[in-house]
């Protein structure tokens, strides 16, 4: 082992600093899964029957389903009856200001540096925080309802605007999508619900961050945004989750659909715990993300940092349907220790003069795993669509690896299909040239893996560019070798 | 400040520097001329740390203390700029983002402030001068698509801003037209003073018409077998290096 190599291992003893358990008293249901389950969710949630139905009918589906096996991750049979479906912080808020916040849950939000009050005065970014499965507080809500912008958890969404729900839930991903999709469709508890009227750009970032909290507790949320015509909004998500020696289960659904000459820009920070540095715990994130760009001009723009969960597997997609629409996605995933990562995208090209545009990073440390996995597809009628892909990887160390699984199919002939790949290694040299201006082998590595990120973290606003940007530093810690 | 006495290493099984001795004192400017394959490179790379070479035998001190014990940071924030014969790129990082990082790190060291932007700034604009570099090159990621001369313009840029007490400069004359060389030249020697020495290792006693040395030694076969004034550096020149190579194998028969 060389010098740089021990020096970057010593480091790496710095634990996930998010790993803290908040003492919030919650009201949870059995472990286990069956129609009862998905009632008692359902009532608990006082849902109307319709939604009931589609719960059932999502379930029923489910069970005819298998677990996908092709994402290229190993991890043993998950016991979908030992996973606790349903978990709920028991003081209910209903609250008038964040004063009467859970002190609790203020802490947890204190500890993860996002003080809601803070964000309130000075970020100007409204906040839907969901812990476990139950959104707990959405912040600036007043200000948005006068823009006419719908901004709430989804199981407010359900009771007070029923007819864009029913419209729109699983207009994107279907409930008979995936397994997980399906799964999700069951049970989902909470998420976050978002509408931009007409011609409205949204004056605000909004944002909504997921933790899981209680232990054996899967999180299933769901989230629904509706870009109405000529709007805008930026939607930003972050996710946190304490240590746990048991693996937890995450498997969340987004669904995007944006009108003609409307754009939404969605950006993730993942940080799920991913596990230990022996691979012990850490999060499933098995996650659907998809979005419709369903009118001319319309656009969709992935971006997302992935840093933790013990396995990814996710691939934020968009349909362009509208002629002239965009998408694009832009991604950094890192993988260190024992994290395995299949991840990418999907760019299914439907209307005339559609563009894609995908970058993705990879970076794998340590002795993970880390795949590339994209699909590019030109429908037969998508004249003169055009993509351009480059998907990247970086090694740190040697036991690591790096995959790229692209496929392309072009069913038109004028369509422009572009697709660029490399894998480096971080190279010794470069370090040593960062060693010699004094800089240490750890800042090196960071330096370089940033510079090397650039082009997506440029795509994030910019305080959560500065806050990816110290997630990578952390994530990256003993990560050659 | 610097004394090298009977340094022996190797990389991997070969040989290369054979008891080496060479003693550089504050202020002093040393040219190290050598054929290929002398040498001369490795030295530099012994000097700032690089790890590819084996230290067999003999010692080196910078200023009273062991330098081959000191990682490679530290012998940089002590002081240590070694100019390299091919700088390396990094995208993505622009030069003036690499530069605060390193300043700062050396700062750290020293038990100063850490520079804001505004002080960084001034400082980048007063160095730029020195080396005739344009703004543009300060964003712009080190040296990824810098020409030759780009590339050995920023190490003596890099110089200036980390005020090196001891440089190394590595070949710096290397692919450099006359414009280049005279720009580069007119760097170091204004960095001169009577507090930082440099050890300049050429091929040609070219360079050393705009910089003119203290000293000048040959190095050959991983030995100095040569020092003298800067006329040995003309001498060379004229003569070429077979001429040592004769009076060596002389001595040894």
């Amino acid at each position: 082992m060389s010098e740089d190599q021990k020096i970057l291992e010593d480091i790496s003893r710095s634990e996930y600093k998010w790993g803290f358990v908040s003492a919030i008293e919650s009201e949870t249901a059995p472990k286990g899964l069956n129609e009862d389950i998905v009632r008692f969710i359902s009532m608990k949630k006082n849902e109307p029957e319709w939604l009931l139905e589609w719960r059932l009918r999502s379930f029923r589906h489910w069970l005819t389903m298998k677990e996908p096996k092709w994402p290229n991750v190993q991890y043993p049979e998950i016991n979908f009856q030992d996973i606790i479906y349903y978990s709920a912080p028991k003081k209910k808020p209903e609250l008038s200001s964040l004063d009467e916040l859970d002190p609790e849950i203020k802490a947890t939000f204190d500890k993860l540096g996002i003080s809601l009050e803070e964000q309130k005065r000075l970020a100007g970014v409204a906040v839907d925080a969901v812990i476990d499965s139950v959104s707990v507080k959405t912040t600036f809500r007043e200000s948005l309802a006068e823009l006419g912008i719908i901004f709430c958890s989804f199981s407010e969404a359900v009771q007070e605007h029923p007819e864009l729900v029913k419209e729109y839930l699983g207009s994107v991903v279907p409930h008979t999508d995936n397994f997980y999709a399906a799964l999700n469709s069951a049970v989902f508890s909470d998420g976050s619900f978002c509408y931009i009227p007409k011609g409205v750009r949204c004056p605000m970032e909004l944002s909504t961050y997921f933790r899981i909290n209680s232990a054996g507790t899967g999180q299933f949320e769901r989230t629904l945004i509706i870009a109405d015509e000529g709007s805008y909004v930026s939607y930003l998500e972050g996710c946190t989750a304490p240590m746990r020696d048991e693996n937890q289960l995450h498997a969340a659904v987004v669904e995007i659909f944006a009108h003609k000459d409307s754009q939404v820009k969605y950006s993730t920070v993942q940080n799920w715990y991913p596990g230990n540095k022996e691979g012990k715990g850490g999060v499933y994130n098995f996650v659907t993300k998809r979005g419709i760009c369903s009118g001319r001009n319309s656009k969709i723009s992935w971006t997302q940092v992935e840093t933790g969960s013990a396995i990814t597997w996710k691939y934020p997609s968009v349909i362009l349907k509208g002629d002239n629409s965009i998408g694009e996605f832009y991604s950094v995933a890192v993988t260190n220790n024992f994290q395995q990562a299949d991840t990418g995208t999907k760019m299914i090209h439907l209307g005339k003069n559609t563009r894609s545009t995908i970058i993705s990073k990879g970076i794998s440390g340590g002795q993970s795993q880390n795949s590339y996995r994209g699909l590019v597809r030109i429908s037969k009628k998508a004249d003169h669509a055009r993509n351009f892909s480059q998907c990247d990887s970086l090694l740190l160390g040697d036991r690591c690896g790096a995959h790229t699984f692209p496929y392309l199919e072009v069913h038109n002939k004028n369509a422009m299909v572009e697709h660029e790949a490399t894998t480096s290694k971080v190279g010794e040299d470069q370090i040593f040239y960062c060693n010699q201006r004094g800089i240490s082998t750890e800042d090196a590595v960071g330096l370089i893996v940033n510079g090397y990120c650039k082009e997506v973290f440029n795509q994030l606003p910019m305080e959560f560019a500065v806050e990816a940007q110290k997630l990578l530093a952390i994530s990256l810690e003993g990560s050659v070798g | 400040m610097l004394k090298i006495k009977s340094l022996r290493a190797r990389v991997e099984d070969k040989q290369i520097l054979k008891g080496l001795n060479l003693e550089v004192g504050a202020g002093e400017v040393h040219a190290i001329m050598g054929p290929n394959g002398s040498g001369k490179s490795t030295l530099a790379s012994i000097l700032a740390g690089r790890e590819d070479f084996e230290v067999e035998s003999g010692e080196v001190t910078y200023n009273g203390e062991d330098l081959l014990e000191m990682s490679p940071e530290d012998r940089a924030r002590k002081g240590v700029f070694l100019a390299f014969q091919y700088p390396v790129e990094i995208p993505g990082v622009s030069n003036a983002n690499f530069l605060k990082t390193a300043i700062n790190e050396i700062r750290k060291a020293r038990g100063e402030s850490a520079l804001d932007s505004k002080e960084f700034l001034q400082l980048m604009k007063e160095k730029m001068k020195l080396v005739e570099m344009d703004k543009t090159m300060t964003q712009r990621s080190v040296n990824e698509g810098f020409s030759g001369g780009e590339k050995k313009r920023n190490e003596v840029f890099q110089m200036a801003m980390l005020e090196p007490s001891l440089a190394i400069m590595d070949e710096t004359d290397s692919g450099l037209d006359i414009d280049a060389l005279r720009i580069v030249a007119n760097g170091v020697n204004a960095l001169r003073n009577e507090n930082r020495s440099f050890v300049v290792i050429t091929h040609y006693q070219r360079l050393l018409d705009y910089i003119v040395p203290d000293y000048v030694h040959v190095l050959y076969d991983g030995k100095i077998v040569k020092s003298g004034k800067k006329e040995l550096a003309f001498e060379l020149e004229q003569k070429g290096y077979d001429w040592i190579k004769e009076e060596i194998s002389a001595v040894k028969a």
